[in-house]
């Protein structure tokens, strides 16, 4: 087990804080080139 | 082989479609890494485990200031060449720039309420990466207002050369102004003043793993706006004829 000491809060905070940031713009970079790819591929099947 | 075949937005799809997974596990592998490492890092004499917090507020201050540098650049190269691939590039940088100077600030106020005393300081380098969130959103926020991709590549590329003496502004604010709380280098050469190896390998892996993932999610947002401009002018031309 990690021992963080009287600091616990102000370090898992911080890592709380930068992970779902990290997660955030990963996800929405992720989700934003799947809606393009299905779109200019529908377009070009369709179109 | 010239660097500016790859503005070439087939060509530019082909070598990134190709690097792109090896990138992303890379990125992975070593953000992960430099991060989980940094939290198992010992407590420092003086910090206490405040010390975990350097591994991910340095390299995203490192990553804020230069993904602007990066966003200069390819705004200067459309702004000479008018290559069209290097202005989706600095249009698909900023929100990864806009986190990481959100991440930098966040940290380094959470970080600095034990040991400053103080959430928030006007302190130079603090107010400066301040004005350079600011800068990241107003960026995002012209090249969103306008509807003519060509001109919101120009003003976004004039709003970035501007934005550039703040961003330079962040790295050597401390040396300019020798005020304010907020202390130099975390990363000196200098005889002394070096970092603990058992502090400095970590953080050396996290600045890897920030600096691949950047890279990474550049080159998917580029695709990105590469597959979205492919789609509006199928629709212009259909629309025209």
């Amino acid at each position: 087990m990690i021992e963080l000491g009287k600091y616990a809060g102000t370090v898992l905070a911080a890592y709380g804080v930068s992970i779902l940031l990290l997660i955030g713009i990963v996800w929405q970079t992720l989700a934003a080139n799947a809606r393009a790819r299905r779109e200019l591929e529908k377009h070009e099947k369709h179109g | 082989m010239s660097i500016w075949e790859y503005a070439n937005p087939v060509k530019f799809m082909r070598v990134s479609g190709a690097v792109l997974p090896w990138l992303v596990a890379t990125a992975a592998i070593c953000t992960t890494g430099g991060v989980a490492w940094g939290f198992l890092t010992p407590e420092d004499y003086r910090q206490g485990s405040t010390v975990k917090i350097v591994f991910l507020h340095v390299p995203a201050a490192m990553m804020a200031i230069n993904i602007w540098v990066m966003m200069l650049v390819a705004s200067l190269i459309w702004l000479i060449r008018r290559h069209h691939v290097s202005a989706l590039a600095a249009k698909a940088a900023a929100p990864v720039g806009a986190v990481m100077t959100l991440i930098a600030l966040a940290t380094g106020a959470i970080w600095g309420q034990p040991m400053w005393g103080t959430w928030w300081e006007w302190d130079p380098r603090l107010t400066s990466f301040l004005i350079l969130l600011l800068f990241y959103i107003g960026y995002i926020a012209l090249w969103s207002s306008i509807e003519d991709a060509d001109s919101a590549a120009d003003l976004t590329g004039v709003l970035c050369l501007v934005g550039s003496v703040f961003a330079l502004l962040s790295r050597y604010a401390v040396m300019f102004w020798n005020q304010g709380l907020h202390q130099g280098a975390s990363l000196s050469v200098a005889e002394g003043e070096r970092m603990s190896a058992v502090y400095r390998y970590p953080l050396y892996l996290s600045m890897l793993g920030f600096l691949l993932l950047f890279l990474a999610l550049v080159l998917i947002r580029t695709r990105t706006e590469i597959r979205r401009r492919r789609l509006a002018a199928l629709q212009a031309r259909e629309m025209r004829g």
